[in-house]
């Protein structure tokens, strides 16, 4: 065999390494999408420096409409991303949680009345409270899903028929509004930097559930759990505990969201908040690859294909389809992607590939 | 074709990708008699009834029923119960939230138009008849399981069988219930119903049953006569062991020598479990190899399950190195120093999609907490180090480890439990459906083990292999410990013998 057979190999094994790489498929996605854009109109990846109503210097352009408003939804699919690895099943609660966790936000912020001169609370203090109850109800469908073993869409069927109106509740039923402008720093701008705050949220979160990854076992737990149930408990592991861990800190995630959500707009709208940001959340771990049955995840992919669904959304808009035309648009678009990668259809792709390798070598 | 003959099963054969389950079984059954199928696990008794009640098709042989002359074609249940064969499983397959008479007539009624009151009372006859303590009307699930098999049964005869198979239906009894079921099965066999009994008790089969036929690896050993055949000759039979050429394998081992002072690593006092084994006192010391041994279903899993903490564990007392200590789940064993290879390997060891790398570390990564993972670095090194140490042949240690054979799959799963560095390492069936040299290296390893002071508890289906490592071994007997022998008892021929029980 010559030299130049073995680097030819060497790059075709590369090659495959890359492709069998969870993360392709999103990201094949992605430069499809970029791609489309670069030939369609070039001026999709404009990025102009502008002021505001404020005064504050601000960056805007479609990549950056891109980046700020997919931060709700990578938030929440590091969360999603754990809860489907431990529980083999998905959360679809979120959006009625976000609701929650938003009004009691706003209700710590505003306390009695509804529209406050000035802050009732310090906003660091609503955050906590509201983290605390997002949590709380995490651990509710996490229990309901560990100890009494109902299956997970079913146990968070009750939250999102329910949240809605508990949001509502806890702000009896009235709609408040901020007039704070620091309020509006987490959904919007900080004064003096020109790139929105959600963008740092969300890679704020990034890195610190990749930290948690790194210096915690809750890779190889939840993996172990979600994989096999009876064999982890041999090993030790309370697989219940473990599941609605997973599930609280989907909550965490939801709190965070519910933050942005209800800064960006200083206020509330109990029915159309984060409203069918479940789906996308799935969507967006689907899309990485993972197995929704469970098991084994890769974080970065599922993060990936929440920006992949975002810059899909948002290109549809460029090409001024129609709002209410926007989900037919984007199921067609979804059902080949989640074709593409699905394992069958890999195996099925990968088995192809190793038959033209050998019928060459046979050649 | 004698007259009383009801089941006539001819050289049949069934293959399975890459085993042969079944290899020219015969088997015949005659009108009015109790006939139980033995055989351990793998013997092919389950293959037999499923190509008997055509859930599985057969490669080759002949069904006659009745006495006729033509073999007959049992292509699905519902033939089966047409031609007169019906099951009654260890699970109730009737429907719980019916009532007994719905039950009973189930998919049974001709035409759309059902007449209630006539159902109750046919029910009602047929109750009566079997001596039944039911209602018709009573909600199955109302009823205990005892009824509820009774029902089935009830059900099955009504519809005019003539085989009927009850496969474990005392697994889930209690004595009192077990004896209905009996007085019941004798009732079906003065009617002259031929009863097919697959059980592990020994002790049920020679209450009721006249006729035992004896399958071991897929073939037939013998049908016998239950007076022709006492209880030592069934164990050696069903185990493979012929009583004459027992030229009594002593094992090659050092008879354990115990220090007087020293404490046992491990002790039970009165132990039980949910999983239903009676209490047992246990105790092994440091440096010991001792086994449990007894036939499938026999309580030897469970007891060890019971001391690791995996079943719930519902009484006794437990010390380690002599002092007391609660082990309500397997975490706080592997704390105190406990280690469980679990007999399915499948089902309860390994993690299939994580990586080899991965499975060895899971254990002692648990018992290290939450906030201390190994890093990349380390796993690394311990995979290669237990790869190397007990030859796991693998592609790499990132390989899923279900993409292993069932050896080295094992072997990963051992040096798991061997990274924890256990003082007490429980090994249940460690050797199953695995490649000789991989049984002889575990063996090997096992006492090399123990001679570095780590108590192992060992257990295997199979005798020789049980007599070559352990210097003692507890006998188990339909979930009781019944006996433990050492030294000179140490030979196939006082194991069987105890495992018998009853007649010597």
């Amino acid at each position: 065999m010559g030299k130049g057979e073995t680097v030819k190999a060497n790059n075709t094994n590369f090659l495959m390494k890359v492709v069998r790489n969870q993360c392709f498929i999103p990201l094949a996605a992605l430069l499809l999408l970029v791609v489309i854009n670069l030939v369609a109109d070039p001026g999709f990846f404009k990025i102009t420096l502008g002021y505001n109503a404020a005064g504050n210097p601000v960056l805007s352009g479609f990549l950056i409409t891109i980046l700020d408003s997919g931060s709700e939804l990578a938030i929440l699919a590091i969360g999603m991303t754990l809860v489907t690895a431990a529980s083999g099943g998905q959360d679809i609660s979120v959006g009625a949680a976000v609701a929650i966790a938003g009004s009691v936000l706003l209700r710590v912020l505003c306390g009695d009345n509804s529209r406050p001169e000035t802050l009732q609370a310090p906003i660091i203090v609503a955050f906590l409270v509201s983290c605390v109850v997002a949590m709380l109800f995490g651990a509710f469908n996490g229990v309901l899903v560990a100890y009494f073993k109902i299956q997970p869409m079913i146990a968070t069927l009750i939250l999102f028929t329910a949240g809605r109106s508990i949001a509502a509740w806890i702000n009896n039923n009235e709609l408040p509004v901020i007039s704070d402008p620091s309020f509006k720093y987490y959904g919007e701008f900080i004064p003096g930097i020109p790139i929105p705050t959600p963008v740092f949220i969300a890679a704020a979160c990034v890195i610190i559930i990749g930290i948690v990854l790194k210096v915690t076992n809750l890779r190889i737990y939840t993996q172990a759990v979600g994989i096999n149930q009876s064999s982890s408990r041999l090993n030790g592991l309370n697989p219940a505990l473990i599941k609605v861990l997973a599930f609280v800190i989907l909550g965490l995630c939801v709190a965070v969201v519910g933050l942005i959500k209800v800064s960006r707009i200083s206020s509330i709208n109990y029915s159309v908040i984060a409203k069918d940001i479940e789906m996308d959340a799935i969507l967006a771990v689907a899309l990485g690859g993972n197995a929704l049955s469970g098991g084994k995840f890769n974080m970065t992919a599922s993060i990936i294909g929440a920006y992949v669904i975002q810059f899909l959304t948002t290109t549809l808009y460029k090409f001024q389809v129609q709002s209410d035309a926007l989900p037919a648009y984007k199921a067609v678009v979804v059902i080949i992607l989640v074709v593409v990668s699905a394992p069958t259809v890999r195996e099925y792709f990968s088995n192809f590939t190793k038959k033209l390798k050998l019928s060459k070598e046979v050649a | 074709m004698e007259d009383n003959i009801v089941l006539k099963m001819r050289n049949i054969h069934k293959i399975f990708p890459g085993v042969r389950a079944l290899q020219g079984v015969d088997f015949t059954l005659r009108k009015g008699e109790i006939h139980a199928l033995m055989g351990e696990n793998g013997a092919g008794k389950s293959t037999l009834i499923k190509v008997l009640t055509g859930v599985y098709g057969k490669e080759e042989g002949e069904i006659f029923l009745d006495g006729n002359e033509g073999a007959v074609n049992i292509h699905s249940p519902q033939d089966a119960q047409k031609m007169g064969i019906s099951t009654v499983y260890q699970e109730i397959t009737l429907c719980p939230n019916l009532s007994v008479a719905e039950n009973m007539f189930i998919g049974r009624t001709a035409g759309a138009v059902q007449n209630w009151k006539k159902m109750n009372t046919d029910t009602e006859k047929i109750l009566q008849s079997l001596d039944i303590p039911a209602k018709p009307t009573q909600q199955l699930e109302s009823c205990s399981i005892a009824v509820q098999q009774m029902i089935a049964i009830a059900r099955a005869v009504d519809m005019d069988c003539k085989v009927l198979i009850l496969d474990e239906p005392t697994s889930s009894l209690d004595e009192q219930e077990v004896a209905k079921l009996f007085k019941l099965m004798r009732d079906l066999r003065s009617r002259g119903v031929g009863i097919i009994f697959v059980t592990h008790f020994l002790d049920q089969v020679y209450e009721v049953c006249d006729r035992i036929t004896v399958m071991r690896d897929g073939k037939l050993v013998g049908e016998y006569e239950i007076k022709d055949l006492p209880r030592v000759q069934l164990v050696s039979k069903m185990l493979g062991k012929e009583l004459d050429d027992l030229s009594d394998i002593k094992g090659d081992q050092q008879a354990f020598k115990k220090d007087a002072k020293a404490v046992p690593v491990f002790e039970a006092e009165n132990l039980s479990s949910d999983a239903g084994i009676k209490p047992f006192d246990f105790h092994i010391e440091k440096g010991e190899v001792n086994g449990f041994t007894g036939l499938l279903g026999s309580g030897r899993s469970e007891c060890v399950r019971a001391i690791f903490g995996a079943d719930r564990v519902t009484s006794g007392h437990v010390k380690v190195n002599g002092k007391s200590v609660k082990i309500s789940k397997p975490i706080d064993a592997m704390k105190n120093g406990i280690a469980y290879l679990p007999e399915d390997r499948k089902m309860d060891g390994i993690v299939g999609d994580l990586s080899v790398r991965d499975n060895i570390i899971l254990a002692q990564q648990v018992l290290k907490g939450f906030f201390k993972p190994f890093s990349k670095a380390e796993a690394n090194k311990v995979a290669d180090e237990y790869i190397k140490l007990l030859n796991i042949k693998t592609a790499s240690k990132d390989t899923p480890i279900k993409s292993l054979s069932g050896g080295n799959q094992q072997k990963v799963i051992l040096a798991r439990w061997l990274f924890t560095h256990p003082e007490y390492l429980i090994l249940d069936e460690p050797t199953r459906g695995i490649d000789v040299g991989t049984k002889v290296d575990i063996q090997k390893l096992v006492l090399k083990l123990a001679s570095e002071g780590m108590s192992v508890t060992f257990i295997s289906s199979e005798l020789d292999e049980m007599l070559r490592t352990c210097s003692r071994l507890v006998v188990m007997r339909d979930r009781k410990m019944v006996g433990e022998l050492t030294g000179e008892d140490l030979n196939q021929k006082t194991v069987m013998s105890t495992i018998a029980g009853g007649d010597k």
